[in-house]
């Protein structure tokens, strides 16, 4: 098969055709790895590359699909991993100076469970450092831009990934999302992200940002892809103590093209101020859409979600402040040279080592631990947590899936958000209660603003309802694939 | 006028527990082996890693609390405490500090003037640090993380203790219920057992607490006296001169005698203490608590009852015998075998203490077998050696837990018993002696002793002592 | 923005937290870090506007608990893997700079 052909595949339809014969896992790393060489330059996607690395593993992979060891529908297709994910001798930077020559001894489950599935490893792609960022601009390693559009970002932590799927410089990846940095950038970048139900996925080798918040999802070109990858990544794993044993993870079975008598809930709070028209319009096209296959369609008051912010900051820095402490100069990274003595070492490696915004979160999440403020800050907002729980809990009582925007704007022009940190923090509204809470959440590629941007459409569902979410998800994708072309 | 000043301690004990693996990962406790040698990324703090906890620890804390009278909480938690030290590889340690897994218990003491309670605030479980050498050679530190993750128990008294005495019983008794529950072997000098020392004076009859120090690093029962001794004189010297003390945290250095405070600008002792949530809540059932109380061994108390009535060994012997967890399952194991308890008793009070006191060890570290020590009873019994080889039986047995029977059998100690050869040997010992057997025959008694040992000597130790006496008078009176 | 600044961070508490979270802040540094923390921690006030004196805090989201490990070893010689980032290594331990006791 000829390369353009090839990267036009999804990655379902990519492993079916190396079972089939009709390409090779190599030929198919050939076309990820020529693509990369051609637009590589202008997106930056990736921290990491290894490309004989990749080569070698893809012949590998193909050996075992012909010797009929490999049958999964992903055996031989290519992925992108971010750079939070430990991967086994290449190195790991969560794009920060401070972990510049990690190479990990071990591999994240989620990773080890592709390689299992027979997925091959194309590199590390890049994201804000330490996933704290809504743009992939505080990478230590530069910014990656938007293959939508290169003088736009592609949104955030996992720009790389997002961008990656998008520009054909991988068939899939993986991202982490915290607060909407699988579904942002999705949206963003007019690809399929998912954040599954919290332990879902194990988060053993995934660097913790906020460990509470913290679940590692696909990015995907559609949604039938979304929930294959989803299915191969989902286990219960005994050394995360948080990972939760399921039994209904055959996700490719909701991949259903029908969403008659579901019941979708429009929160009217998540169309107020600040919600660009362009956007609000095309997320009310999308449930006009759903409504018009047999879906019934409602708006109801989720209420406190303009608490969300504030709670999930307070959380995350904390959990973050204390998750980063470990990078201390002393068992790996980086570690400055020019230190007299135990505290000067620790003090000189981590600012030479962090960049402005882990900073930023890291004083922030120490304050408000410190000694006098533990309980009118992290404890207070454990306690909206638990308040915005129950909200979510009560609206899932009438409906099957909360439908909304993934994000206020298309994606922004580099460089406009980093000066405006409060502004950056602001675009997480739709996105962040959904990691509070815990809850499953899609993104859905649902048209494109004026300037060609494309627009996401969030699907929240309740705790291990991702299959209604892939169901719907993969209805609205079907039926407005007429409209689109 | 001299006031009179009363002296407040409350003791945090460390013990590390017997578990095979850490508590949060799959690594070995063992001691020794090469540095970082018992590690895994968890254990050292790696990006990524997460801990899991380990069933046997909360098993073990859940009995210590039992056997201390406290509430167990049906539900707890794990907090982490953050400060930076090159000992803590996530530079936090996990601990409990919200909702510890026991609380509000006691453990009563004997003191001179009777019974006493000391109560437990709190027991919470955590981790252990790596231990860290200094190189003076190259001026750096060197970290060896074999020790990061060793499961502990804080153990966190109430302030009810008002001597060095009161102290040292209060950690005698931990020690025998920990070490009797089989959860730790509590030594202080290889740190499985650690008391930091939280101290105060007040003007007797004040009735609030003076200001503490907690002073660390105090490895042995004579340094933790001797360090309360020093602080309870140093605070009362300050305060004498009208100065206030400091509440800090001292660092004790038994060979100068003297401690010092340890803080730094750089140690801002506020720990950010919060939930981990890497870690789960642990709730605990009915059914779990039932499970553990029906596994609680019999205790020295109930122990010694039994032995007064099971063996009727005179209260000594079973004061000493029950003083030791492993003394006592020594002596049981041998009577179930067959010993007579008395007999067995008699080896322990006797050589095994001359030998634990020369060699400077610890009951816990008795090394030989129930086994070994009931034939080497046995051997006695049967008069197949006489008392003096079997000291020196005992004795090598002692050193390496040796098999009496074989070592008797190789070395040849067996009394000889052969009457012939016993009459030739005091005959050519008579003829060789001509001096002693004229001062025996002119009325000196003793010079028989004489006689006897040089036949001994010439037997090699191996003879009937009661048989060569025997012989010797016949052969001399006659 | 026009966010009033109801938490003034003083030079103190940037330097006491600084002391906590090991950072050493510039002086251009230290300067955004008491604006942003101020604004942060005004934004976080509005917390304040709701009532949880009912509310029990949540840290974990499902109620999963007691999960445990057997107490079997399971960890080979790990000191490989463990020193194979040190920045500086001696003896199979790690190196830093000398620590007061």
């Amino acid at each position: 098969m000829e390369r353009g052909q090839l990267l036009s595949l999804s990655a379902v339809e990519l492993g079916a055709a190396v079972r089939a014969g009709e390409t090779t896992a190599v030929e198919a790393m050939e076309a990820v790895l020529g693509q990369i060489e051609e637009s590589e330059s202008i997106y930056h996607c990736y921290v990491t590359i290894d490309r004989e690395a990749a080569l070698e593993k893809a012949a590998q992979v193909q050996k075992k699909i012909e010797a009929g060891e490999l049958t999964g529908p992903l055996a031989g297709v290519p992925v992108a991993v971010k750079d939070n994910l430990c991967t086994e001798g290449l190195l790991t930077t969560c794009a920060s100076r401070i972990l510049e020559n990690f190479v990990p001894t071990y591999s994240a489950e989620a990773v080890r469970n592709l390689e299992k599935a027979g997925a091959v490893l194309v590199g590390k792609t890049n994201m804000d450092e330490f996933a704290m960022g809504s743009t992939t601009e505080t990478s230590f390693y530069g910014e990656t831009k938007n293959p939508c559009n290169p003088e736009h970002v592609p949104g955030g932590s996992s720009g790389g990934s997002a961008a990656a799927v998008a520009a054909g410089e991988c068939f899939f990846a993986l991202g982490s999302d915290t607060g909407g940095s699988i579904r942002q950038p999705a949206s963003y970048c007019g690809v399929v992200g998912m954040k599954p139900t919290y332990g879902t996925v194990s988060r053993y080798g995934l660097v913790a940002y906020g460990s509470s918040l913290d679940q590692i999802g696909p990015l995907t070109k559609t949604v039938e892809d979304c929930a294959v990858v989803l299915e191969a990544i989902a286990s219960h794993d005994p050394k995360d103590s948080t990972s939760i044993a399921r039994e209904d993870t055959d996700f490719s079975g909701a991949l259903v093209n029908d969403v008659k008598g579901m019941r979708f809930g429009i929160p009217r709070d998540y169309f107020g101020e600040g919600l660009d028209p362009e956007v609000r319009q095309a997320v009310l096209r999308a449930a006009e859409l759903l409504k018009g296959q047999g879906a019934i369609v409602d708006e109801f008051d989720l209420s406190l979600v303009e608490y969300a912010i504030p709670t999930y900051y307070t959380i995350a820095a904390a959990e973050a402040s204390s998750n980063l402490e470990r990078f201390d100069g002393i068992k790996y990274g980086y570690r400055a040279q020019d230190a007299q003595g135990l505290h000067q070492m620790y003090k000189k490696t981590r600012s030479q080592g962090f960049g402005p915004e882990v900073k930023r979160r890291i004083m922030l999440g120490s304050f408000v631990l410190s000694s006098g403020y533990y309980d009118a800050y992290y404890l207070k907002a454990l306690k909206v947590k638990a308040m915005i729980k129950k909200a979510f809990d009560r609206a899932f009582e009438k409906y099957d899936c909360i439908l909304g925007p993934v994000a206020p704007t298309t994606a922004p022009k580099l460089g406009e958000s980093l000066s405006d940190p409060m502004k950056m923090y602001l675009g997480d509204i739709y996105t962040i209660s959904v990691n509070l809470a815990g809850l499953p959440g899609i993104s859905v590629p649902c048209g494109k603003d004026s300037k060609g941007l494309p627009v996401g459409l969030q699907l929240i569902g309740d705790c291990f309802q991702e299959k209604k979410l892939i169901r719907a998800a993969y209805t609205y994708e079907q039926s407005s694939k007429g409209g689109k072309e | 006028m001299a006031k009179e000043y009363e002296t407040v301690i409350g003791l945090e004990v460390h013990v590390e527990l017997a578990t095979r693996t850490k508590i949060f990962c799959g690594c070995s406790t063992a001691f020794g082996g090469r540095p970082n040698s018992h590690t895994c990324p968890v254990c050292t703090g790696m990006p990524g890693s997460l801990p899991v906890l380990n069933k046997k620890v909360l098993e073990y804390a859940v009995a210590v609390g039992l056997a201390t009278n406290c509430n167990i909480t049906r539900y707890c938690k794990f907090d982490r405490k953050n400060y930076f030290y090159p000992d803590n590889p996530q530079n936090y340690q996990i601990s409990q500090l919200y909702l510890p897994i026991c609380r509000d218990g006691y453990v009563e003491i004997d003191t001179e003037e009777g019974s006493k309670k000391v109560g437990i605030h709190e027991i919470h479980m955590e981790e252990d640090a790596g231990k860290l050498v200094h190189d003076e050679w190259e001026d750096c530190t060197l970290v060896d993380y074999n020790r990061s993750g060793v499961p502990l128990i804080e153990i966190v008294s109430e302030p009810d203790m008002r001597s060095a005495q009161e102290v040292i019983a209060y950690l005698e008794k931990l020690r025998l219920i920990i070490q009797y529950l089989g959860a730790s072997d509590c030594k202080l000098q290889e740190g499985s057992m650690r008391a930091d020392v939280n101290l105060s004076v007040r003007e007797a009859g004040a009735e609030h607490f003076g200001t503490r120090t907690e002073m660390k690093n105090l490895n042995s029962f004579r340094a933790i006296s001797r360090a309360i001794e020093g602080e309870r004189a140093r605070q009362i010297d300050l305060l004498e001169e009208g100065k206030a003390v400091v509440q800090e945290t001292r660092r004790w250095d038994d060979a100068k005698e003297t401690s010092y405070a340890m803080r730094s600008k750089e140690d801002a002792q506020d720990y950010r203490y919060f939930p981990d949530p890497d870690l789960v809540p642990v709730c605990i059932s009915d059914e779990y608590l039932e499970e553990i109380k029906a596994r609680q061994p019999e205790f020295r108390t109930e122990k010694m009852k039994r032995y007064r009535e099971e063996f009727e060994l005179p209260d000594y012997d079973i004061e000493i015998i029950t003083g030791s967890k492993h003394m006592a399952d020594l002596f049981e194991a041998t009577v179930a075998l067959g010993s007579q308890p008395k007999k067995v008793s008699n080896w322990l009070m006797g050589e095994t203490l001359r030998l634990l006191k020369e060699k400077e060890m610890d009951p816990e570290e008795i090394r030989f077998s129930p086994e070994n020590l009931g034939k080497l009873i046995a051997l006695t019994e049967n008069r197949a050696i006489n008392s003096t080889v079997a000291k020196e039986v005992f004795e090598a047995m002692f050193q390496e837990d040796l098999d009496p029977e074989r070592y008797v059998e190789e070395k040849g100690l067996k009394t000889v018993t052969d009457e012939s050869a016993l009459r030739r040997t005091v005959e050519e010992v008579i003829a060789a002696n001509p001096q002693s057997v004229e001062d025996y025959r002119n009325g000196k008694e003793k010079a028989i002793g004489f006689l006897v040992g040089q036949t001994m000597k010439a037997m090699k130790g191996k003879a009937d002592p009661a048989g060569v006496n025997r012989i010797l008078k016949e052969l001399l009176g006659h | 923005m026009g966010l009033k600044m109801a938490n003034v961070i003083s030079d103190e508490t940037i330097e006491y937290v600084g002391i906590l979270a090991k950072l050493e802040l510039s002086g251009q540094e230290k300067e955004a870090a008491k604006k942003s923390m101020g604004e942060m921690l005004d934004y976080i006030d509005k917390l304040n506007e709701l009532d949880t004196s009912d509310v029990e805090p949540m840290s974990h989201v499902f109620p999963v608990q007691n999960v445990f490990r057997e107490d079997v070893v399971s960890n080979g010689d790990g000191s490989g893997s463990t020193l194979q980032n040190a920045p500086g290594a001696r003896e199979d331990m790690f190196v830093v700079p000398r620590t007061f006791d």
